[in-house]
């Protein structure tokens, strides 16, 4: 898009293509799933963390809000709420089409009502009337984010779905059912959770990341967005990694296989 | 103090979890009231030991899945205590709704509970565990199979509400699943294939001893992307299902560490690969090193011999 307005540090500003349009893409940067996780005294060690990456989740809803905006449902705002370290990603969000990019500063935040509240605070702000994020992060692995926002921007909320597409004034999407899969229709304002999507999220091309370099990166608070971060009740007392466990027996060849099946059935009382 | 567990119902009536979560309440001093959507279950709930009250919440919007309509539904007669649901897709997105809606933080997909309440649990898909207390009010969700059942025998009261809600979320077209065959996340046994399999073909192997034990097939993040025809919905790791069976067996399956991220709480697992360096033998209790060519006929038969 061109002649887009350049935002600015704690600006409002309303990005949209049409009178309500807009879609709002919610990313968190996280360790990437192939790095190790370390634990150092009683915490994570995040400095050890050898590639942070968007979270899996979060990429198939960034590749579902590129396609919604191919058929016009709007221009799109990346909304992160993180540490500065997160700026990367949301620049790799532009390099493949995100229109606007807001970082909002993640002190204090400690429990998952805080974390909400600034990601709905910021969708409201940006009149965003779609919502698209993973199911959950692949850090916390909690999955609350998403349906918290919907109940604080007023959307409707459609969980687990791998496809979405625009029809008339509202979308077409498929989810996962206890049955097998189910095709919903919902209208906005809406907010879709993702699960592994049909598609994987597009590879940059230079065009894009020489124009996402130039993209500014909007950095808000949480007074710049109104919110009050209070105190919490959740407190977080220790990580500390998986227990370990005991070397296993290891046999060679197929002949094997009845003396495993044996201690299945008698050691581990498992068969 | 006041737990109000919302039972997970499927379309038979109570979801045997919902046990667990009334056992894991009250091993933290609370006394559980059981609301269940839709009515479904009140029955067996109330025969759950322990429970003290059951409410049965019916309404239109329990006629299809709606995680707000359910939400506000439920929301008036949940109390100010701790709110107790099961871990699994609908119950989490109901409970993140109602604890959005109250402004109390939620813990999600906990593995531990203790009084006080100190809530344990996996983080980066269980490369590490987190450990946290928080007070009441705030809501919980319980992993499947990480809590001990509370037993039968309850006589608890039955009454039900008529409570419904504005549905946003239309389903238009129900697209029942390819096989009946059993999902991951519910299996108490698990036989996963990876891409040592060869060919999607060969799962046919899989699932015959699958059949000959009551397993659900599950596959390695790897077998998903190669092959069309092994569906996401059986994929067993980091970006695919967490789970937490009796038994896992991985065939062909080398041991990514998202793949290991998925299963390793898996009570014990059983390892069949052709590669003695591969990473799954790290996490096995019992390994063994051989094709799967080789090694599948002679499990299907000493299975048969069972």
């Amino acid at each position: 898009m061109v002649g887009l307005p350049k935002i600015h540090r704690g600006g409002f500003s309303r990005q949209s293509a049409g009178d309500d349009m807009g879609i709002a893409v919610l990313l968190k940067q996280v360790p990437d799933t192939t790095a190790k996780i370390s634990v150092s005294g009683d915490r994570v060690d995040e400095t050890a963390v050898s590639k942070w990456s968007m979270s899996p989740y979060d990429e198939y809803a960034l590749e579902a809000a590129l396609q919604l905006k191919e058929a016009g449902a709007g221009d799109i705002v990346a909304i992160t709420c993180g540490p500065t370290r997160a700026t990367k990603m949301l620049t790799d969000a532009a390099a493949v089409g995100v229109d606007n990019l807001i970082l909002i500063q993640d002190d204090g935040v400690t429990d998952s009502t805080h974390v909400q509240s600034l990601l709905a605070a910021a969708v409201k702000r940006s009149g965003s009337d779609v919502v698209l994020c993973g199911k959950q992060a692949a850090d916390t692995n909690g999955g609350s984010t998403g349906p918290g926002v919907s109940h604080l921007i007023g959307a409707a909320c459609v969980g687990m779905i791998s496809e979405v597409s625009a029809e008339g004034d509202g979308f077409i999407a498929l989810r996962a059912s206890p049955t097998g899969n189910e095709r919903v229709e919902v209208s906005r304002p809406c907010l879709f959770t993702f699960d592994k999507g049909a598609t994987e999220l597009r590879r940059p091309n230079v065009r894009g990341i020489m124009m996402a370099k130039k993209k500014q990166v909007e950095t808000v608070t949480s007074d710049d967005l109104g919110v009050a971060i209070g105190t919490s009740s959740v407190s977080l007392q220790s990580h500390s990694p998986p227990p370990v466990k005991p070397p296993g027996q290891k046999f060679e060849g197929a002949d094997s296989v009845p003396v495993v099946v044996a201690k299945l059935r008698d050691e581990a009382n498992v068969i | 103090m006041d737990v109000t567990i919302i039972a997970e119902t499927t379309a038979d009536g109570l979801h045997p979890v919902t046990s667990q979560l009334v056992g894991a309440a009250i091993a933290i001093g609370g006394t559980p009231t059981v609301l269940c959507p839709g009515g479904l279950g009140t029955t067996a709930a109330a025969s759950i030991s322990g429970v003290s009250k059951v409410i049965g919440v019916k309404g239109d919007c329990f006629n299809s899945f709606d995680s707000g309509a359910w939400a506000a539904a439920l929301n008036p007669l949940v109390s100010d205590g701790v709110i107790i649901a099961a871990s699994a897709p609908s119950g989490r997105e109901v409970a993140a709704q109602i604890a959005a809606m109250r402004g109390i933080p939620i813990i999600q997909d906990a593995t531990g509970l203790e009084v006080g309440i100190t809530v344990t649990r996996g983080i980066y898909s269980g490369k590490a565990i987190e450990v946290s207390t928080v007070t009441a009010p705030c809501a919980i969700t319980l992993r499947a199979n990480a809590f001990d059942a509370a037993g039968k025998g309850g006589s608890a009261e039955v009454s039900t509400v008529n409570q419904s809600a504005d549905v946003a979320v239309a389903v238009r077209e129900a697209i029942a699943k390819a096989s009946e065959r059993l999902d991951v996340a519910e299996a108490d046994i698990i036989i996963s294939g990876g891409r040592g399999m060869g060919g999607p073909a060969n799962f046919s192997h899989l699932n015959e001893i699958a059949d000959m034990i009551g397993a659900a097939v599950g596959a390695s993040r790897a077998a998903v992307d190669t092959w069309d025809e092994i569906p996401h919905g059986m994929q067993v790791g980091q970006t695919g299902k967490t789970v937490t069976p009796s038994l896992y067996i991985a065939v062909g399956i080398s041991g990514a560490i998202q793949h290991l991220a998925g299963m390793r709480t898996s009570k014990y697992i059983v390892a069949i690969n052709k590669d003695p360096d591969a990473p799954i033998f790290g996490v096995a209790d019992y390994g063994i090193v051989a094709t799967w060519e080789a090694a599948l006929p002679a499990l299907k038969e000493e299975l048969g011999k069972l």
